[in-house]
């Protein structure tokens, strides 16, 4: 069975899940910031928010959540910004990289080639 | 749940990947990046496999804009919708780093998506089949143009017929980038090439670090 892309004939499904909304500030997520959640979900929440609040028990990247609900990375982004507007998640965004294009430090570097090297 | 990688003729990619089944240590809190691209078929996705401590798992990214173009005259509004599948896998690596590794197709709507998706990556992984060579030439074009540092790593599933300075003369690489060889289904040697690219990051970040 193959996944249907989300946008490939079903543009609702997308316009629903958001509201239709983009957000200005859906960029201040990376793929790989990891977020936890702070609180369970509510009654009659949206389901794609329970998802997120039942995944981020322990910290889970972006990606791995777009992944697991089958969404589009910019529209979980969308979603997280909205459970952390509301306090329910927090987000850790990566320190050692995505600062433009500059390298993260030697020292920084260094601990990422001992720990590779120990696999 | 079903999902699709960007690789469906990749070997040794898995059909459906389960929910992620070792979560992310509490503490963990830097979360790094470091992107695996290559042709159709040529193995990132086994790459990717073989070295993370998760199943592969596939997502995607779809960025719509308004068009402009003939149609507008007629008062409808066009739209481009470009769609980019991945797939990622991960690697704890102490307590507080997550290093997270993106198998990604070079195709040239893949390259639009990149600041997007990809900024801040620490470096890449070229991976090339050497009957294919001119498959890698827009990536490898496309990084320099990037400033994003990367090595290179020749994936060998039989015997090579070319050595590594052929390859490197008919890729017209630059002879401070690292070339190697890698068997992708192995673990210990998809491992050696991201300890590669690493190292070379290493050093590159030494050259940059002010001297006193």
């Amino acid at each position: 069975m193959i996944r249907r892309p989300v946008d490939s004939g079903d543009p609702d499904r997308l316009y629903t899940v958001t509201g239709g909304r983009t957000r200005a500030d859906e960029q201040a997520f990376d793929l790989v910031t990891l977020i936890v959640r702070e609180s369970g979900p509510t009654p009659g929440m949206q389901s794609e928010l329970v998802r997120i609040l039942q995944l981020s028990e322990r910290p889970v990247a972006v990606v791995e959540l777009a992944s697991l609900l089958d969404l589009p990375v910019g529209v979980v982004k969308i979603l997280l910004c909205d459970l952390l507007d509301t306090g329910r998640i927090t987000a850790r965004h990566p320190q050692s990289s995505g600062r433009g294009r500059q390298l993260p430090p030697p020292e920084t570097l260094k601990k990422v080639l001992l720990a590779l090297q120990n696999l | 749940m079903p999902s699709r990688t960007s690789d469906p003729e990749d070997p040794a990619a898995p059909a459906a990947p389960a929910l992620s089944g070792r979560p992310l240590r509490d503490t963990a809190r830097d979360g790094l990046k470091i992107v695996v691209v290559g042709g159709f078929g040529v193995g990132k996705t086994t790459l990717v496999g073989s070295v993370s401590e998760i199943r592969p798992l596939s997502t995607e990214e779809v960025m719509t804009q308004a068009g402009v173009g003939i149609d507008d005259r007629e008062g409808v509004r066009t739209k481009t919708t470009t769609t980019v599948a991945f797939d990622f896998g991960r690697i704890t690596l102490d307590d507080e780093m997550v290093l997270y590794l993106f198998g990604a197709p070079g195709q040239e709507r893949f390259w639009f998506l990149w600041d997007r998706l990809f900024a801040g990556t620490l470096g890449a992984v070229v991976l090339v089949d050497t009957r294919r060579l001119a498959d890698s030439w827009y990536a490898i074009d496309r990084l320099e143009h990037h400033g994003l540092p990367f090595v290179v790593a020749r994936n060998n599933f039989d015997e090579p017929t070319h050595s590594l300075e052929q390859v490197r003369a008919a890729l017209s690489l630059n002879p401070d980038v690292p070339l190697l060889d890698c068997d992708a289904r192995k673990r210990e040697s998809s491992r050696d090439v991201l300890v590669a690219l690493v190292r070379h990051l290493h050093s590159l970040s030494h050259a940059l670090e002010p001297t006193p």
